[in-house]
């Protein structure tokens, strides 16, 4: 491989199987260090399967996995101790408080500091860094839905890991609390200079935190590039509107902006109400899922 | 540091967070004085109960077995506590941390013995007020000791098996059944001499009835043997059965553990919760 230790997540082949049915049946991709790819898929697409394999939590049933250099599936402490995971639930130590529970988990870290990387992440800052200061000695069960989830993303980062697992981090959050907790993610994730893989089917999610999406649908890699790209790779034709002598138009037409010159061109100031509708990311990601649907449903 | 010693040293500060904090919150403070509570209560109605004219009064013959019986409820609290853990992702927690889950046990071996060293303290300091004819001489504390001691060490592994064989509200209320049933015939509330012979022989199979057996002899007068089996207080056969169990737990244990630890992961945690909303709802 060419880009050589720059690789942090590094999949090809990898297939999961249970009992008959295939969950997963040729995922391939590969994440570079200081990347935030996200897997974007509707609910059952493999997401949550292909995350827990590379986390280590789940063993796959064939095809070639590398997580920071290791084979997930054989991954020692040493490794366990680079890697940060946020689940969607989680509901532990609900009797411990705040700053107990972080100086106690990050003290696992102590013995894995790198350099450059002092390990753990100092409770107290860490504690700064997701806002929670002023719960710092609240028992973690009295902590508010958004408070827990910072409270989990800080537990994630306490051993400041070079990769961070994000599993559909902000499932049922309500606008405003989901606005806050990206701006956190980013925050700490762009400063850090951390590896992050997420989760997520919401695509405006996909689209703020991530800068690559993969879309996974039927188990499967169907789409992967930057939002843009993958509007302008797959996206329709762009569509084009005006009024000429009273009359509505509608085209549709691959280059949209050599065809509004040529409309002037041609018809000068006669042309009004000119509007063009750039193909979104979410019809792009909707026509993505709904073709690759319509392919698995097809007789082969 | 070694890695032993340090997760020596997190399973250490984790089990005391974990004591501290069962002593300092009302729920579980009401638990820690409520069963102790109630055997002291029993203690008082069979005070001057007399057994069966050996001169013996009931409450003398009850109380070290109740305190037997106390120790051995520590298999009930573990398998409990690992239910709960993986129920609400603690022990998923654990295995996301580096060396997480070998301190976590540790953790909770310490935890669950502490808890239950302060409930036997609770029981037996207002005990003994109440009931006479104890014979607590010095040699009575090193056999209390051992016999305490070994039988946490084939309790608690054992309780931590069940735990992960039994997930659930339900797998839990079948071990918590079988476990009272056990006590049932353990001879600790009346002596196991008055039940027939083949239950008799049942209760000696379960570490329960051995270490009653062996609180009695660490706290009754040497007399009082006479009515058990035998005829004798049988500390050789009482190491031997508590010993099996601990030897046969430790084996047991990691593996099952492994195993369950293995099929930790964020889907299963959503599973369970998913059942258990079902269940409430």
């Amino acid at each position: 491989m060419t880009t050589g230790d720059r690789v942090a997540i590094d999949v090809g082949g990898l297939r999961m199987r249970y009992g008959r049915a295939d969950v997963l049946h040729d995922v391939t991709f590969q994440a570079r260090h200081g990347e935030v790819p996200a897997l974007l898929g509707p609910n059952g697409a493999g997401k949550t399967t292909t995350i827990e394999i590379l986390e280590g939590f789940r063993a796959r049933s064939r095809g070639r996995v590398q997580v920071l250099g290791t084979d997930p599936a054989r991954g020692d402490e040493r490794w366990r101790a680079r890697i940060g995971v946020v689940l969607q639930s989680w509901r532990d130590h609900g009797r411990w408080r705040v700053r107990e529970l972080l100086a106690h988990l990050g003290s696992y870290y102590a013995r894995y500091s790198a350099p450059g990387i002092p390990r753990p992440w100092d409770a107290d800052a860490l504690i700064e860094a997701v806002g929670l200061a002023p719960h710092a000695g609240k028992k973690i069960k009295t902590l508010s839905g958004g408070q827990r989830r910072r409270l989990d993303v800080a537990i994630g980062l306490v051993g400041r890991p070079e990769l961070l697992f994000l599993d559909e981090p902000t499932a049922a959050f309500d606008p405003q609390a989901r606005h806050e907790f990206h701006d956190l993610v980013l925050r700490l994730v762009r400063t850090g200079g951390t590896t992050v893989l997420l989760t997520t089917h919401d695509l405006a999610e996909a689209e703020k935190l991530a800068d690559r999406i993969l879309v996974l649908d039927g188990g499967r890699v169907i789409a992967d590039g930057t939002g843009a790209e993958l509007a302008r790779r797959i996206a329709g034709p762009d569509e084009v509107r005006w009024v000429l002598g009273g009359r509505r138009h509608v085209e549709k037409t691959e280059d949209s902006t050599a065809f509004a010159r040529d409309l002037f061109a041609r018809h000068g100031a006669a042309v009004r109400e000119l509007e063009v509708r750039r193909a979104s990311l979410e019809q792009t990601y909707l026509a993505l899922v709904r073709r690759a649907e319509a392919a698995t449903e097809a007789p082969r | 540091m070694s890695p032993f010693a340090a997760v020596l040293r997190a399973g250490l500060s984790r089990g005391l967070i974990e004591l501290r904090q069962s002593f300092t919150n009302g729920p579980d403070l009401v638990s820690h004085f409520l069963w102790p509570g109630l055997m002291v209560a029993a203690m008082f109605f069979l005070r001057d109960l007399p057994y069966a004219g050996g001169g013996l009064l009931l409450g003398t013959l009850a109380l070290p077995g109740i305190l037997g019986m106390n120790a051995a409820t520590g298999l009930i609290a573990m398998s409990q506590q690992l239910t709960a853990d993986r129920e609400d992702g603690t022990l998923l927690r654990a295995r996301a941390t580096p060396h997480g889950m070998p301190a976590y046990l540790i953790g909770k071996v310490i935890s669950v013995s502490g808890g239950l060293l302060a409930d036997l303290v609770i029981f037996l300091v207002p005990a003994v007020l109440i009931v006479r004819g104890l014979s607590a001489g010095p040699d009575a504390w090193p056999t209390l000791a051992w016999v305490l001691g070994l039988g946490l060490v084939a309790t608690l592994p054992l309780g931590a098996v069940l735990g992960s064989a039994f997930s659930g509200a339900r797998g839990q209320g079948v071990v918590q059944l079988l476990f009272l049933a056990v006590i049932g015939i353990s001879g600790i509330f009346y002596p196991i001499t008055a039940l027939p012979g083949w239950l008799q022989w049942a209760a000696q199979l379960f570490p329960v009835y051995w270490m009653g057996l062996g609180t009695r002899s660490a706290l009754l007068p040497d007399a009082a043997a006479a009515i058990e089996i035998g005829g004798s207080w049988r500390h050789l056969e009482t190491a031997g059965v508590l010993g099996a169990w601990a030897v046969l737990g430790l084996l047991v244990a990691p593996a099952v553990l492994r195993r369950m630890a293995r099929r930790e992961s964020g889907s299963a945690v959503e599973a369970r919760r998913e059942r258990a909303l079902q269940r409430v709802g």
